[in-house]
């Protein structure tokens, strides 16, 4: 086997379930984002523009989506003949088998993974962050520092730092404390959760964790501060451009919004730094005679006769005539059909939204009390769902699969 | 899959009809509907047909193909066995390189004909965009006992204006042709052939054979029309959309055509999808004061101004205040701010500064030639 220096290895596992219903059979990294990408382009497209060729994802949530997704890799040109990327599920042994109890038991599991391409350095990346970041400046940094473990950081403001795991480091970037969530932060540099470590010491102390039956094995609470507590070169690595949690519906549909601003912070268009997703073959999308189309990202396969004004439609969505989307999110191969309103929402993969159906409608007393807690304003359709002609779904509201309103209108 | 045919793309068509097009390409690599290159179609039909080996004839100008092509992988075409074989003419004792006609060209790759296994042959040419599966196609000259089977579909009975390398036949109601007008001043049928034939692969290499040991030169002039009354030869008829690029009208409403859901829905039939090379560009974005109507946008492009009854293709640029109606605009044109463009076909990668104003007529576009500042 070729000797690689640096093997990266993605933690695809939790269910992400603020995400609420877009998570019901897809793991958060397999979640549509942008248009045409889903969240785990950016670290894959990250990875292969950083020059890191052999990439673990780790998942043990609904893989079916994400196995189907990734492929071959060779959407990101990781269909390699030493190397490439491969979906690292849990897994039976002679011994023992067993569901990954934490983000280090998941890569202590993949030891033998990781061994066979003999690595100097591992990877750690987790998959719910939209960023451009070039992995090999990380490398080189922490090459220079001579450093056995370097923690990706970026400053948040000081006032919600005490949110965050917080790092606190001398002059010369060397951590010497670590605290999680302080009450008193000392400084306002976060950890992006973006781990560098010099393999023998990673696998040594994986080891050790391992051994310990109080550990909850996870990187963040247990295997970072042993380190640091044995007196390792532990360095930051400070990153200041633009870095999106996308783990909630807000934050998701924010990201989104965020590419389609007067002047995004993250170009996804530069051609020196692509993002590589899987082609769904469709063409070019067509713009009907009577459409109104602004400030929105349009893709493959969409029909838009209607309007679209500030959102984001992914492949194969059609809009038609007289339907109107503002502020919204639509997944691929969802329908928006004629006399519909969509407004502030996000409509899961094929849903239906019925004719002249509302989606996003104003608040009512005769609604009820519905729960809000996992979407605030944003109203959300799970894919798969079919929204019946005429129904009203108000502001906040989560629809699960199946048909909505159809009862309420045999009523009527 | 199907074990027993394999195709044939012929991309040594003469491409004059295209003007500045076919500059630096040959048809094949033509660009076609935003994202395209005209070979996708007859090659994706191929590939939706369960075919896994297919050789491409290539003649000249094609290196912009063989960019295109690659190793064939997006259209699944990179196997351990059989898969995609693209045959530049090459120069041996028998082979000047430079081929006569259609005959020189299959005569040169005989070796390529040999070694496939297949018993069945599809010959296609690039030059004709339609989207299908030649199962029914296959049924049909096997049931019919045809030596060749040759595709058509129905047009108008009038002279054609651009007429290029047209075949007319006529067919009796068994489907068997009696006769084959090449470029006929006055059709006497409605049939036009489709550029697409079916035959076994040893029919066809005696017939090349053949042809070649009398220094015949042309494939349709001089096999098809000398032997119709000779071997059993069958139409098979096509009734989806058929865009033939003989002219740069034609390809300019061709791409038109495209804007018409029922072509779309025809040419874009998820049963058999279009594959083509994936250049991984962003989603369409509009911005500004964007105004859109009737058209076809594909991913990369920027739209800041206004744009009517167009297929603008990947990573064009519309600046501000600029208006194109009725245009092609071929991949990454960058159309700066408060320009005017009416009836233009603007090749790969054409700048248009500031103010300037372009117009055709819909009988007449103009063609700006690729990398063209303006």
């Amino acid at each position: 086997m070729v000797r690689k220096k640096v093997v990266a290895m993605l933690l695809a596992g939790g269910q992400g379930s603020r995400l609420s219903v877009l998570t019901n059979r897809v793991a958060k990294p397999a979640v549509p984002f942008g248009g045409k990408y889903r969240i785990i382009d950016f670290p894959l497209s990250n990875c292969v523009n950083s020059d890191i060729d052999t990439v673990g994802v780790l998942t043990q949530y609904e893989p079916l989506e994400l196995n189907a997704y990734i492929g071959t890799g060779q959407a990101w040109d990781l269909d390699r003949n030493s190397g490439g990327v491969f979906v690292l599920p849990p897994y039976q042994s002679s011994q023992a088998g067993r569901w990954y109890s934490g983000t280090a038991d998941a890569i202590y599991q993949n030891i033998a993974f990781i061994d066979r391409y003999n690595p100097e350095y591992v990877l750690i990346l987790s998959g719910d962050h939209i960023y451009k970041m070039d992995y090999a400046a990380m490398l080189d940094a922490h090459i220079a520092k001579k450093a056995d473990l370097t923690i990706a950081v970026r400053p948040v403001p000081m006032e919600e730092a005490h949110r965050f795991g917080i790092m606190n480091t001398d002059a010369d970037e060397r951590i010497i404390e670590f605290e999680e969530k302080p009450k008193q932060p000392k400084s306002n540099k976060a950890s992006m959760g973006i781990y560098i470590f010099s393999w023998p010491v990673l696998r040594k102390y994986l080891c050790l964790d391992e051994e310990n039956p109080e550990s909850s094995n996870d990187f963040g609470k247990n295997v970072i501060p042993a380190i640091l507590n044995d007196g390792l070169g532990v360095y930051a690595y400070a990153f200041d451009a633009y870095w999106k949690d996308v783990g909630t519906v807000q934050s998701l549909w924010e990201a989104n919004m965020d590419l389609i601003s007067e002047d995004p912070e993250i170009q996804l268009d530069d051609p020196a730094w692509r993002i590589y997703s899987k082609s769904p073959c469709m063409p070019p999308h067509c713009v009907g005679v009577d459409a109104v189309i602004e400030r929105s990202s349009i893709t493959e396969g969409c029909y838009v006769g209607g309007t679209v004004k500030h959102s984001v439609l992914f492949a194969g969505v059609t809009v038609e005539d007289g339907a109107e989307v503002l502020d919204s999110v639509i997944m691929p191969g969802a329908s928006i059909l004629s006399g519909a309103k969509v407004h502030r929402a996000i409509i899961g993969e094929n849903s239906v939204v019925g004719k002249d159906a509302f989606v996003g409608a104003e608040r009512l007393p005769e609604d009820g009390d519905y729960d809000t807690s996992l979407t605030d304003d944003i109203t959300l359709i799970a894919s798969g769902t079919e929204i019946a002609a005429g129904s009203r779904v108000p502001v906040g509201m989560i629809v699960n699969t199946g048909v909505y309103g159809a009862i309420e209108d045999e009523e009527e | 899959m199907r074990n027993d045919v394999f195709g044939l793309i012929y991309t040594g068509e003469s491409s004059m009809q295209l003007r500045d097009l076919t500059y630096s390409r040959s048809v094949a690599a033509v660009p076609f509907a935003g994202r395209y290159r005209c070979i996708d179609f007859v090659l994706s039909n191929l590939v939706n047909t369960g075919i896994s080996n297919v050789g491409i004839v290539a003649q000249k100008n094609y290196h912009s193909l063989m960019d295109h092509l690659g190793s064939g992988k997006e259209w699944e075409l990179h196997r351990k066995h059989d898969g995609l074989f693209i045959l530049p003419p090459f120069v041996t004792r028998d082979n000047t390189g430079i081929y006569r006609g259609t005959i020189d060209a299959y005569h040169s790759v005989m070796g390529y004909i040999r070694r496939s296994s297949q018993k069945y042959i599809i010959l296609v040419g690039s030059h004709t965009i339609y989207s299908t599966t030649y199962d029914d196609m296959l049924k049909k000259h096997i049931e019919s006992g045809a030596a060749i089977t040759l595709m058509y579909n129905e047009v108008g009975k009038h002279h054609p204006d651009d007429q290029f390398n047209e075949l007319r036949f006529a067919l009796e109601d068994d489907g068997r042709i009696t006769d084959i007008q090449l470029n006929p001043n006055n059709p006497a049928t409605c049939y036009s052939f489709c550029d697409t034939a079916i035959m076994e692969k040893t029919t066809f290499e005696h017939l090349i054979e053949d042809a070649y040991s009398r220094g015949e030169t042309d494939f349709i002039r001089d096999v098809l029309l000398k032997k119709v009354n000779e071997i059993p030869m069958y139409g098979w008829r096509y009734d989806g959309y058929v865009g033939c690029l003989s002219s740069l009208s034609s390809y300019f409403n061709h791409n038109m055509n495209v804007l018409k859901r029922e072509v779309r829905d025809d040419l874009f039939n998820p049963a058999h999808p279009i594959y083509t090379k994936t250049k991984d560009e962003v989603p369409a974005r509009y911005v500004g004061d964007a105004k859109v109507k009737n058209s076809l946008v594909a991913d990369g492009c920027v739209i800041e101004g206004e744009v009517e009854n167009c297929v603008l293709f990947r990573g064009t640029h519309v600046g501000k205040g600029s208006k194109l109606k009725n245009c092609v605009v071929l991949q990454a044109c960058h159309i700066e701010e408060d320009c005017e463009l009416n009836y233009a076909i603007l090749d790969k990668g054409c700048t248009i500064r500031s103010g300037r104003k372009l117009a055709g007529y819909d009988s007449f576009p103009i063609i700006i030639r690729k990398g063209s500042v303006i």
